[in-house]
Order: structure tokens, then sequence, then C-alpha cells
């Protein structure tokens, strides 16, 4: 029975929103080291194998930020359902179907002046994204369907839906595996290497592109919508208080479906990334577990774009810098860094308030006894 | 002849600068019906939170019988006889009356002899005290009343002699509440002590023998009931006089505004709610509906507010028809043309808690201007309004970056009528306007009404406290089953005649 009780409202935003997730943060990580040391390998070593793997060299630099934007993509798309009281678990699909539209868009439209392709790339990506969330949207809004179910469903769909169309309908035909034919190179998007000599930067390749600045331009458009608008301001609503939204005249059918079909384009937006910027062709399974990993950067990141940006970075380390740890330690396998995120989500998400109020308090009571002195 | 059961000397507690109990002594005699009157707020609960072991006090020392006990967890208060009933229940809602009764106290692993006796003992008590209680039925299928009286069964079974109720009467209906009350006596008949917390004067009156008033966590007073009276207990617990009764001249009515024509709603499960009401409201009058809650007046306002669908019948406003079974205007539409609406239930209609004070002065007036242009919120002008609004309103805190959840009910509900009344609306839709809202908050209210009503807004308000009906309204409808079962002009109309009307028996 002894619960903290803490006043909310004397809580200083810093402690709940920095201090918060960076003490959860840092308890994942010990617990990740246990594992590490259990594995028979030294913890610290490999924390400096990580480091270096995604900060060391400017190739494995631009790697973590390619990794970031994928994860600032899934991330707010996950956020911004959130917003409205929806679990959108269906970013993996969602990001799927839109790289379907940034292949129909750039291998139809290729005769357009290329820029002008890339803005309807990026609209084909949204547009299609939104889609496939759309579905699960409607039956949500008219029929009660829960979303995490029609979601993780759609995922599948999806996912069959592509291959059948990767190896009956849109294959390259002159050879065997599941892809497309590549795009045109004028269309591929300016990828990091070919601004390196301008920086005084010399690498051979590197994943990271143009994406990354729209990857940015993500998170201001959402944190505008969700707090600067009437739709932002509905949605909330709606996402808090569905019954209250009634009565104030906002139709929470409306904006379920608005809320999923922004999440879904923007989760579409990662095949922008993919498609464009890297592989310039569809292969099978390319959101490569992206968009459930969105989750965990949204949940990190407290649904809010000031947070996803950072947690996003720090996946995109654990991404990059994993794979750095994988390639020198024989004995930690990529199902490691699995294992991590997984404790990264269970302690920044379902043991969140494991030590929030033991915090707070601390906080709260150092602070006012400074004020009385 | 009277000898104190329930000692209370010097208990300080405070929850970080807040001293929500300042030396408080409280004596309580045994089989005596005793009072705690306050606002919120007051630190009633917390006092008597401490004496059931919830909290633990800073100082000060509790005797039981003339022994002094230490409490450190609810388990020790109920070794000592005291028992309470929460005013939100703590009961498994899928397990019957038996099983929540013995909850923790089975006594045995394996159900069987123990379980018997438990039952066979249950039923005495509940025949002694006239409970009328299926012991094998699930919580879930039991209204309220019945709830409560579990929880009371519960502290019976377990021993307690004195039985602490907190604000029990807040969630029943009248008749649930005389109900009660008659329990209580009983109980006290049988030489149970009993004390109950309330903000209610008129239980106060009721029902104790002897009353302890709070304001400010500290204990302002006590008195034998009988010594006092409404207004001078209404005095302590505020601290200054408080008009009990609404100061209010005469109605100028004028045109008939809103009129409503053989309406017919159903609810949820589609049971018929309102049946065929006739109503019309003119411009400068309070026409208040009385009835016992449940009897269709959540439904009539709903419908007319239009967030329900009518399913026969018509509403027109200023001659104009704006809804019927086809055609009905949303509530944003209905907004527009000047009916604001105060729903009954703040929470779960009135409020976004979660959002912040200035989010919620403008709900559902967020995408007109100055508030939004183009679907752009326009925060500068939304928090020079709250300012202003709040303090015109009295909200406190006046701080419009608060999360709302963090306000007093009174001052939630001062959020709600300063948002719905600051348009000047032509049609006022009231429901509940002082439910769970202390008394320096109700005169407030009231006076706004009443204010509004003098600048001509034509008003609707529905309320079960049936002195705020009689001293609001102009004219008065009583709704029993969905249906309008008597007019009256507020001045030629008894409590006892409307308490009949309200029951369902008409015909005069």
């Amino acid at each position: 029975m002894s619960s903290v009780v803490v006043d909310k409202a004397k809580v200083p935003w810093w402690v709940s929103n920095v201090i918060v997730p960076l003490v959860n943060l840092t308890l994942a990580l010990i617990v990740s080291g246990l594992f590490v040391f259990i594995a028979g390998e030294n913890p610290i070593e490999a924390v400096k194998l990580i480091l270096y793997g995604s900060f060391g060299y400017i190739q494995g630099f631009a790697y973590t930020l390619y990794y970031t934007t994928n994860f600032i993509f899934t991330g707010l798309a996950f956020a911004v359902a959130f917003h409205c009281r929806l679990f959108n678990i269906g970013g993996e699909g969602q990001a799927y179907i839109g790289g379907l539209g940034v292949f129909l868009v750039a291998a139809n439209l290729s005769f357009l002046p290329v820029p002008i392709v890339w803005l309807l790339a990026i609209f084909g990506a949204f547009l299609f994204g939104a889609a496939w969330a759309f579905i699960p949207a409607y039956l949500q809004a008219t029929r009660g369907s829960h979303v995490v179910i029609t979601t993780i469903m759609f995922n599948f769909i999806a996912s069959s839906l592509m291959i059948f169309l990767l190896v009956d309908v849109i294959r390259d035909t002159n050879q065997m595996a599941p892809h497309t034919i590549k795009l045109p190179k004028e269309l591929w998007l300016p990828s990091f290497e070919s601004f390196s000599g301008i920086l005084g930067l010399k690498i051979r390749y590197s994943p990271l592109n143009l994406t990354f600045l729209l990857a940015i331009a993500s998170l201001f458009f959402v944190w505008f919508l969700v707090w600067k608008t009437r739709w932002g301001y509905e949605m909330r609503a709606v996402g808090h208080n569905a019954q209250a939204a009634i009565y104030a005249g906002i139709s929470p059918y409306k904006n379920i479906i608005i809320a999923m079909c922004i999440s879904g384009g923007l989760a579409g937006l990662l095949s922008i990334n993919e498609i464009l910027g890297v592989s310039h062709k569809i292969q099978a399974g390319f959101p490569a577990g992206y968009g459930f990993t969105g989750i965990a950067v949204a949940l990190m990141g407290r649904n809010h774009p000031v947070g996803i940006l950072p947690a996003a970075f720090l996946f995109g380390i654990l991404y990059q810098g994993g794979s750095e740890v994988t390639f020198e330690m024989p004995n930690i396998t990529r199902y490691m860094f699995v294992a991590v995120q997984g404790l990264i989500i269970l302690f920044s998400g379902a043991l969140e308030n494991l030590f929030r109020p033991q915090i707070e308090s601390f906080f709260v009571t150092r602070l006012n006894k400074d004020v009385k002195i | 002849m009277v000898s104190p059961i329930l000692e209370l000397i010097n208990i300080n507690k405070s929850f970080g600068h807040v001293q929500a109990n300042k030396n408080i002594n409280l004596t309580i005699n045994k089989g005596t019906i005793h009072g705690i009157i306050g606002e919120n707020g007051a630190g009633k609960s917390t006092l008597m939170s401490i004496v059931f072991g919830l909290y633990q006090a800073n100082s000060g020392t509790i005797k039981v019988n003339g022994n002094e006990i230490n409490l450190k967890s609810p388990k020790d208060s109920i070794i000592n006889g005291i028992g309470m009933v929460h005013q939100h229940f703590m009961l498994v809602e899928n397990f019957t009356v038996l099983e929540n009764v013995i909850l923790g106290f089975e006594g045995e692993t394996v159900f069987g002899e123990k379980l018997k006796k438990a039952k066979q003992d249950l039923q005495k008590l509940c025949e002694i005290y006239n409970f009328n209680i299926d012991l094998d039925a699930t919580i879930s299928d039991l209204s309220v009343g019945f709830r409560q009286r579990v929880e009371i069964l519960k502290s019976l079974y377990r021993g307690a002699e004195i039985l602490i109720l907190d604000e029990p009467t807040g969630v029943l209906t009248p008749q649930e509440v005389d109900e009660l009350f008659t329990i209580l006596r009983s109980l006290r008949e049988e030489g149970k002590t009993i004390v109950l917390i309330t903000h209610k004067l008129i239980e106060i009156m009721d029902l104790t023998s002897e009353v302890s008033v709070m304001r400010q966590g500290e204990m302002v007073g006590h008195t034998k009931t009988q010594d006092t009276d409404k207004e001078k207990l209404a005095e302590m617990m505020v601290g200054r006089n408080v008009l009990l009764r609404v100061d209010k001249s005469e109605s100028k009515k004028g045109e008939i505004v809103f009129k409503v024509s053989n309406l017919t709603v159903k609810d949820d499960l589609d049971v018929m709610r309102v049946k065929n009401v006739n109503l019309e409201i003119h411009s400068g009058e309070i026409l208040g509906i009385a009835g016992v809650t449940g009897n269709g007046q959540t439904e009539l306002l709903e419908a007319l507010s239009g967030i329900r669908n009518v399913e026969g019948g018509s509403v027109e406003l200023f001659g104009e028809k704006i809804s019927d079974k086809d055609n009905f205007l949303n509530p944003r539409m209905l907004k527009e043309k000047g009916l604001a609406h105060v729903p009954e239930d703040r929470q779960r209609m009135g409020l976004v808690t979660d959002f912040k004070a200035s989010e919620n002065l403008i709900f559902g007036y967020h995408d007109q201007e100055p508030f939004s242009k183009s679907s752009i919120l326009n925060h500068k002008k939304i928090s020079e309004y709250s300012n202003k609004i709040m303090k015109e309103y009295d909200v406190r805190p006046n701080s419009p970056d608060l999360v709302t959840s963090n306000f007093s009910g009174g001052n939630q509900q001062k959020i709600i009528l300063s948002r719905e009344l600051n348009e000047n609306p032509k049609v006022l839709l009231v429901g509940q306007p002082t439910r769970g809202v202390d008394i320096g908050a109700i005169e407030f209210i009231h006076q706004r009404l009443i204010h509004m009503r003098d600048r001509g807004a034509a008003i609707l308000l529905a309320s079960v406290e049936l002195d705020e009906v009689l001293s609001l309204s102009d004219r008065i409808i009583v709704m029993f089953d969905g249906k309008i079962v008597g007019e009256k002009n507020n001045k030629n109309i008894t409590d006892r005649e409307l308490g009949l009307l309200m029951a369902g028996v008409t015909g005069e």
C-alpha cells in the first residue's frame, strides 16, 4: 500500500520527459550487458564496438543515419495514430504497399522532369501507405473491428500480395529472384557519397541519401499537425474521450480514418528511402522489421517528434553498432540485438512506471527544498 | 450514559506542503450517527482515511473505547472494529456477493464448511438489517444502491462497530437514499456507531444527532444537530454568509424560442426513453425538469443537443425546424445557431480531462475565429482568451496550461460553464449543473444561470436536486418514465406535490 503520492503539477517537464526515459534506457542496457556477459563476451568491449561501429568512421556514421531515417518514419507513423488512441501496428505492411506506389510512379512517369517524379513518388508512397491503412481504419470506425487485430493481419496480406506481384506481375523477367527491374539511374535520389566530395570527405558507398531530409521535414509536419492544427486537436480529443468529442460536434468516425491514413502514409514514406534511395527496385520483404521497431521508437520518444528523433537515432546506433558487434564477436548473434530492442521496449514501455514515482518524488522534494532555502 | 467510542486527539497530516489536517480533535459517541461536513477538499476524506489506516498521521493519537491504538494498515482498523464504505466501491465485479464479502477472510483453502457457515451468518445479518440481498447474485448485475449495501455488509461481517461512510449518497437515486437511511437507522438501533461524511446539509439534518464541521483542514465546530440549522452549518462550512435560496427577480418572459413537439427518443439499447414529449421555452425563463434519475432526462437533453438521434417528433428553434427523424443538425451546427449545452456528466462528456484547461475552454468552438483560422490554431489568442475568462469565472488555479484533471470538480464545472455561457447562447440546456460541486461554487453557478436568464436566454434545466429545480426555475415540468406527467408554475407548488409526481402518482 505504500505508494508514493506525487503532485503531478509540480513535476518539472524535464524529469518526466528526459530523466525517466534515460533511467529506463540505462536499465535496459545494463540488463543487455548481462546477456552479453552470459554469452561469454565482455560487455564493455561490446559497448566500445557499438560506439565505434556507429560513430567511429564516416561510413559507419552514414549507415547510422540511414537507419535513423527509416525509424523516424515508422516511429512517427505509430505516434500519429496513437494520439487518436489507435494502435497501428501495421506500419510494416503500409510501408511495403507504399513501395508499390513509389515504383509505379517512378517506372511509369519517368518521362517527366526528375524533381517532379520525386515529388509524385513521395505522393505515391504516402497515398498507397494511407490506402492500406484506410481499410482497417474504416472497419474500426464503422464496425468496431480493433485495429490491433486488423493491422497485424494486413501485414500478412500485404506480404502475400507483394510476393504475388513480385513473382507473377512485376518481376524483372531476366532473372529468377523476386524483385523488379532497377529504376532508371537518373531517378535515384542523390546519396551521401555524391555530397561527400563537397564536404572534403571520401567514402566508397553509403545508403544514406536525401530522404534523411524528408524524414526531418516529416518530424516538423507531425509536430505542426498534432499540436498546431484543428485536425490534430480533434484527433487528440477523439483519442482521449470519444464521448466528449461527439458532444463537441467532432466526428470520431472521420478522425479515426484521418489519423490512420496519415499514419499509414508516413509508414509508406519509408519506401522512398529504400527504393528511390538505396536498392532502386522493390525487393521482397524490404521493410525488414522497421515497421515494428517504429513502435518501440514511438514509445521511447513518448509519441512526440522531439522524442522520436533521439529515439530513432538510438535505434540507428543499435542497428549499425550491433552489426559491427556480431561481426567482431562470434558469440553474439544478430538475434541478441533483437533481444536488446525487446528489453528497451520492456523498460520504456511496459515497465515505464516502475521507477517514475520514486524519481519524480525525489526531484519534487529536492527542488522544493531549494525554493525554501 | 454517553461513552466515547472513537477519539481523535491532535491529528496532523500533510502531503508535501499541503496540510490536509491541522490539529484535529474529534470525539464520537457510541451508538450515534455523527456527521462530518465540509466543502470538497476540506480534509474530511483524509481524516477518515487516517482512521481507517489507509494513511498514517504525522502526529496525534487515536483511541478506540479509551484505549490508544496504532493503525498501520486497514487490517489494524478492522481488528479494532472500524469499517469504511468508500465513495468508489471496492468490489470485484465478476464475483458474487458472498465471494466479495469473504474475500481475504475465507478461512480455508478448499471451500466447504466455513463457506457454508459464512453464508448462514450473512443471511442472519441481512435479516436483522433488512438488506434484501441475494448472496449469490453477481456484483455486475446489481444496481449502485445494492453494491453499497454489499460494502456495508462486508464491514459488518468483519465485525465493524464503527462504520464510516464517505459521501454515500453521491451516486444514489432519491429512493436509494431513503433505503440507505433506513438501513443506517436500524444499524444505530442495534448499537452500531456511524460516521457520515458528506457535503449535503440536508442529509446531516435528516440523519445525524451530532455534527462536526471542517474547513480547510481544520475542525471549525462541533454541535448537536438539533441546536443548529442549514444556514448556520453552511456558514460554518464556507466561512461566510451563503445564500441558499437564490435571489431572483420575476422573469421577463418573451417570445417562444424553443419548441419541442411529440418528441420520442431511444437509448443505446433501443429502449424508448422519451415518449411524446411536448414543451416550449420562452426567452427569459428557466424551465426546470424535475424527476428521479433515469426517467428520460438524460436522453431528452442529448437529443435536443444533437448528440442522440430523434426517433419521432420535431424540435424548432425560432420557428425553424432543426431536428426531426430524418434531418437533424449535429452539435456543431446547433452551436452555430445559438444553442449551448452543459452536459450532465462533465468528465465523461463535457471535458477532455487530459487536455490543458485552455484546450477545454475552446472545446467545440475550436474551429471558430479567433481560436483558429484556416484550420490552424492560434495559441496566442487561445491563451489570452483563457486567461481572461478564467479570471472572470474565478477558476482556480488560474493556470490555462494546467491539465484539466488537476482541477477540482467545482472548477472543472466552471470551465464548462464559462465556455458554454460566454458565447451568449439563445438557448441553454443544462444538466446537473452543481453535481459534486461545493457550496461556494453552487452559489456562483446559480447566479450565473439567473444572469443568463435575465439577459433573455431560454434555459432548460434538468437536475436531480429538487432544491435546485425549485429555487431556479420559473416553471417546472416533471418527467416520469419518459413522459411529462405534470407542469407547474413555480409559485404554487409544494415539495410534496412534486415528490408525488416524481414517483409517478398522477391525478390531482
